[in-house]
């Protein structure tokens, strides 16, 4: 199987402190893998890394069957290549309502003139209405995202994901704030995205993990520290040590 | 569910009957073709309020929905208004030469008129060649591509290097006052080619026309009020369609944006220099009506001015920048111009020409504090349109959660 996104070799540091050190990782076409790993792991930092956000010191980041470096491109760029993000915090336009954020995110031309030339069709409105469906938020399209609650904005922000129609989504701590019914649907939205694209999932909530039945790299200070199926790793000694021994 | 353009804006509608009224009424009570009960001076003032309005419907744009405080915008407009007063002069100044020569024996030589054309304009700068810049002044046509172009040039080069290398926010403003100042200074020299702090003046004298000021004062009035009408138009449609939804969102979050896959920088740029433009052309109408323009027009405080008129107005609606503009220019001339009356204190006297700019000081630093929607949100209570009470923090994606109780209320 050839890789949609080929990380390796990365090192960044923060004023002197290696944030991520030497890292090297990859994921498939359409695949769902987890990222667990202590606060301060650089998880977060890697997301940054991959959508341009940071720029290592060292390293590579290729992107596609073309092997396309990511590293000189701007965020947009990358954005535009096929790489959506979910942040940590939830970050919807509070001040315009569901469907603006979703016209936002829909796939079409992103230029300032085509932009202001762009008119919804009957086609971007059926389909504004099917995201917004698909994530429980139909009956919420004119309100203004900022009166929903901490759960429907993380929807929210994962229907604009879906609405951009990348081919790989990195998807930081998507549970946070949700209830438990909330939390099992994700992760069987989740699975069924991935069914068709590449997913990464950051997230510290083991059950959540073991749900989405995928593959799961732990890193640790900047590294991968183990990889493999949740049961695989839990077993891994320095896994135990560094990160579940805690709890 | 799809609804038209002006259902969505029905403020469109309401501000464009007004401003045809408004324009209907002064021209039937005018000096020029009316029954003269407004003098044309007041008419002057009236249309130069208008291009005042203008020019912060484009701030409004530029600040109040896309975030960027560009104090830098008085600066395109004085640009506009030169471009637009090089012609003037030139061709008001070809004419009176022409008519003088003519009374000599010989037909006066192209050489002649040109060499006296020189001397009128530039004698006051001892220059006694035409600088390089004038060398379409005694084209129409090419004048006025120059009032769209060259302001339209600089804010593409001055913003290109500004949002490339992402300044933002308050350092932003500063370079654009640091380029405005600059603009100034260069403009004061003798050298420059635009007759330093003499400016350009008799810019209310169209060449070739022979209609009295009066008639000539409600042309450019009306001018000035279709040209506002038009960029009302053309705003409103930008701002209620999927363009105005990715500029608010740039400035409420510019760094999602990018993710989401738009070249914020290429946003920000389009912008810049459209604004610049509109208020150029705002500037080229105004002029003409001031009768003269001088490097001082290009003072700093001139585009903080602007972005205090669009304050105190209502930021981020279009009609709140045209009733602060028009609100505080007005009371500004009033004030300003010796007709409010002093108030006798016991200990001195209260001489609004000097204490009016306090005045307008302390009421930005009041609409700041406690009205941050300016006099536009008054429209806001009229409609019951309330705003969820948090505490002050505005309604962005950086204060968290809004609480759904909190917005229903
Ligand atoms: N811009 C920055 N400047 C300085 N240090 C940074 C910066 N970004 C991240 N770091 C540091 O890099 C390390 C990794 O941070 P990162 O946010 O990637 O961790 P994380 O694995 O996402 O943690 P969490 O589980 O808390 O979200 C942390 O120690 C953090 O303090
Ligand atoms: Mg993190």
């Amino acid at each position: 199987m050839t890789a949609l996104l080929e990380v390796s070799g990365v090192t960044v540091s923060f004023d002197g402190f290696r944030a991520i050190n030497n890292l090297t990782f990859s994921i498939g076409m359409a695949e769902l893998r987890a990222i667990i790993g202590p606060n301060g792991a650089g998880k977060s930092t890697f997301m940054d890394i991959v959508t341009g956000k940071t720029k290592p010191d060292a390293g590579s980041v290729t992107f596609g069957e073309r092997s396309v470096s990511l590293l000189k491109l701007t965020e947009s760029e990358i954005a535009r290549a096929g790489i959506g993000r979910k942040f940590q915090r939830p970050t919807v336009f509070e001040d315009q309502t569901v469907t603006e954020n979703l016209t936002l995110a829909l796939r079409a031309a992103r230029s300032p003139w085509a932009v202001l030339a762009w008119r919804a069709k009957a086609a971007d409105q059926t389909r504004i209405a099917a995201l917004a469906a698909q994530v429980g938020l139909a009956d919420h399209l004119p309100r203004k995202a900022g009166e929903l609650s901490h759960g429907q904005k993380q929807w929210l922000e994962i229907a604009m994901l879906l609405a951009q129609e990348p081919r790989l989504l990195l998807v930081d701590e998507p549970a946070a704030g949700m209830t438990l019914a909330e939390r099992e649907r994700t992760t069987d939205l989740l699975v069924e995205i991935a069914r068709t694209r590449a997913v990464v999932v950051v997230e510290h909530d083991m059950e959540f993990v073991r749900r989405l039945n995928c593959r799961v790299t732990v890193l640790h200070e900047g590294a991968v520290l183990a990889e493999g199926s949740l049961d695989h790793v839990t077993k891994n000694q320095d896994v135990i040590d560094v990160y579940l021994g805690r709890g | 569910m799809r609804k038209t353009f002006l259902t969505r804006s029905p403020s469109v509608l309401i501000f464009l009957s007004l401003l045809a009224l408004f324009t209907l009424t002064i021209t039937l009570a005018s000096q020029g073709y009316g029954a003269g009960l407004v003098s044309t001076s007041f008419v002057k003032t009236l249309g130069k309020t208008l291009c005042l309005c203008l020019a912060a419907l484009a701030m409004d744009l530029v600040w109040g929905y896309a975030g960027i405080l560009s104090l830098g915008h008085m600066a395109f407009f004085a640009l506009g208004g030169y471009m637009i007063g090089m012609w003037l002069m030139y061709a008001r100044t070809e004419e009176i030469v022409v008519a003088s020569l003519a009374n000599g024996d010989l037909p006066a030589t192209a050489q002649e008129i040109g060499q006296g054309i020189v001397t009128q304009i530039f004698g006051v700068v001892g220059a006694s060649d035409l600088p390089l810049i004038w060398g379409a002044a005694h084209s129409l046509p090419l004048q006025l591509a120059l009032v769209v172009a060259l302001p339209g040039l600089l804010a593409l080069v001055f913003g290109w290097l500004a949002f490339r290398s992402r300044v933002t926010g308050v350092y932003l403003s500063i370079l654009t006052q640091a380029m405005t100042l600059a603009l100034a200074l260069y403009l004061f020299q003798n050298d420059s080619g635009l007759r330093g702090n003499n400016g350009l003046s008799g810019l209310q004298n169209l060449p070739y026309v022979t209609a009295s000021q009066d008639v000539v004062t409600l042309w450019f009035f009306w001018a000035s009020a279709a040209a506002l009408g038009l960029t009302y138009l053309m705003l409103a449609w930008i701002v209620a369609g999927k363009f105005g939804s990715v500029i608010r969102a740039i400035r409420d979050d510019e760094a999602r944006v990018r993710f989401l896959g738009y070249s914020v920088e290429s946003y920000k740029l389009f912008l810049f220099t459209l604004t610049a433009i509109l208020s150029a052309i705002a500037g080229a109408l105004y002029y003409p009506q001031a009768g003269i323009i001088n490097p001082a027009e290009l003072a700093p405080i001139a585009s903080i001015y602007l972005a205090v008129w669009v304050a105190i107005g209502g930021r981020g609606r279009l009609y709140g920048a045209v009733i602060g503009a028009a609100f505080v220019s007005l009371l500004s001339s009033w004030f300003t111009g010796g007709r409010a009356p002093s108030i006798p204190l016991g200990f001195g006297t209260l001489n609004w020409v000097d204490w009016w700019q306090v005045l307008l000081g302390l009421s930005f630093v009041a609409v700041t504090l406690f009205a941050p929607k300016g006099i536009g949100g008054l429209f806001d209570r009229l409609a019951h349109v309330r705003a969820p009470d948090r505490k002050g923090a505005p309604l962005g994606p950086d204060d968290g959660s809004l609480q759904e109780r909190e917005a229903t209320e």
